[in-house]
């Protein structure tokens, strides 16, 4: 089996994209799990091109690496600022900071 | 101290609003009193934590039995998905149960639809139900959204209000930061016409209702984000918000929702489909690309607005 240039890119793609969605699992930090989470969403743009569907990779663009990650850090923000508020006592412990 | 300030923000301690240029110093008294008392309750969420672990260590062993579930489960979801992906048809070959429809698409569909873009002719031709429900289902999306965060008085919490009221505040006044601004207000107008562009050009290119409200969608929040909610309040508020999502909706509706009363199989259009290739072509394809846009634009739009204070504008 011979590799044209496109199907080397293509492969390199899909190993980062493979990357990516495991370590959005084992990432401790939420803000970082976010970032990966955005980087697979670009990864995933320039392989809805690479497969010929330029309709889906603006889509992509726009909405998974854009809007999505906005959402996320606001969501990151908002559970955050919640967790410091009076009767929410039973949230989840997620932060992990010695200022206090 | 950029990373403090964003790690400050992320933490909800401090507003991106709030600028290091804001000479106000009398806001300085009352965000000190805030930190305390943010700190304060901070103790309160320590204590009850450390009740959390030791509750957590009593039930070690069903936190077990949840491992071994979930690992099972997913390597059992694992494998149904791969052994059906060995079952499809290669990528790229042709698939010889849908055949016929294809072949149909590819070959009729420019005559049927006016439309060059075979995409945009399925989606808001062929299978323009489809896109329908997608449109309500973002529709739905934002109201949920609206339910859980929109913040006023019959809802807000007593003793949260204040808090609330002080971010409010922050997020009303003028955004000071330069760079991000002279930034917003090269690149917002050129993001417009992009997203304009792509909206309108959905029949004959790439593009559509759904990339095109997005990229428009994003553009009204870098908007905001840059010159701050009191600007952006100028032009959209909450009733012109709902007004223009329920418009589209109720087009959208009526136009595709006509087959229901002449029966399915009277699927032709009364609109001229034109010269494929031109912008006014396709029919029905280029309102109902804009409808789709506007829904899909306005619900980005609400939904960081809804996120980032509790409300979509002025009401």
């Amino acid at each position: 089996m011979e590799l044209t240039l496109t199907e080397i890119i293509k492969l390199i793609l899909l190993l980062l994209l493979v990357i990516c969605a495991v370590s959005v699992n084992f990432t401790k930090s939420l803000l970082q799990a976010v970032i990966i989470f955005l980087s697979y969403s670009s990864v995933m743009c320039l392989l809805w091109i690479l497969m010929e569907s330029p309709d889906l990779a603006i889509t992509e663009a726009a909405v998974g690496a854009g809007v999505s990650g906005t959402l996320f850090l606001l969501t990151l923000r908002r559970i955050r600022s919640e967790h410091d508020s009076p009767d929410s006592g039973d949230g989840i412990s997620g932060r992990e900071d010695n200022e206090v | 101290m950029n990373k403090e300030r964003f790690k400050a923000w992320l933490d909800g301690d401090l507003d991106v609003m709030d600028s290091v240029l804001d000479l106000d110093e009398t806001s300085d008294d009352s965000r000190d009193k805030q930190k305390e008392e943010l700190k304060k309750l901070r103790r309160m969420i320590d204590r009850s934590g450390e009740a959390r672990r030791v509750a957590k260590v009593e039930t070690k062993g069903f936190y077990i039995l949840y491992r071994c579930i979930a690992v099972i489960s997913c390597v059992l979801l694992i494998g149904v998905l791969l052994f059906s992906i060995a079952n499809l048809p290669r990528y790229g070959e042709e698939n010889p149960e849908t055949k016929e429809v294809v072949t149909r698409y590819v070959e009729k569909g420019v005559e049927e639809t006016g439309a060059v873009n075979i995409v945009a002719g399925l989606i808001l031709d062929y299978r323009a139900f489809d896109t329908l429900g997608e449109s309500h289902v973002l529709f739905t999306a934002l109201i949920c959204v609206m339910i859980l965060l929109r913040l006023d008085r019959k809802n807000t919490r007593t003793g949260y209000e204040d808090y609330y009221a002080i971010r409010n505040e922050t997020a009303h006044r003028l955004y000071k930061e330069a760079i991000m601004r002279n930034v917003a207000a090269v690149l917002v107008p050129c993001i417009i016409v992009y997203g304009i562009y792509v909206l309108l050009n959905g029949q004959n290119g790439p593009g559509g209702g759904f990339s095109g409200g997005a990229v428009l969608g994003s553009a009204m929040i870098i908007f905001s984000a840059a010159f701050g909610f009191k600007v952006a309040d100028r032009m959209i508020t909450q009733k012109l918000c709902s007004l223009v999502t329920f418009i589209a909706l109720s087009f959208y509706s009526f136009a595709k929702g006509y087959v229901f009363f002449t029966g399915a199989n009277h699927l032709e259009n009364h609109i001229p489909k034109g010269t494929p290739g031109a912008i006014l072509s396709g029919g029905l394809i280029l309102p109902l690309d804009i409808a789709v846009g506007l829904v899909v634009a306005f619900t980005m739009y609400g939904f960081f607005s809804l996120f980032m204070r509790g409300a979509i504008g002025r009401d």
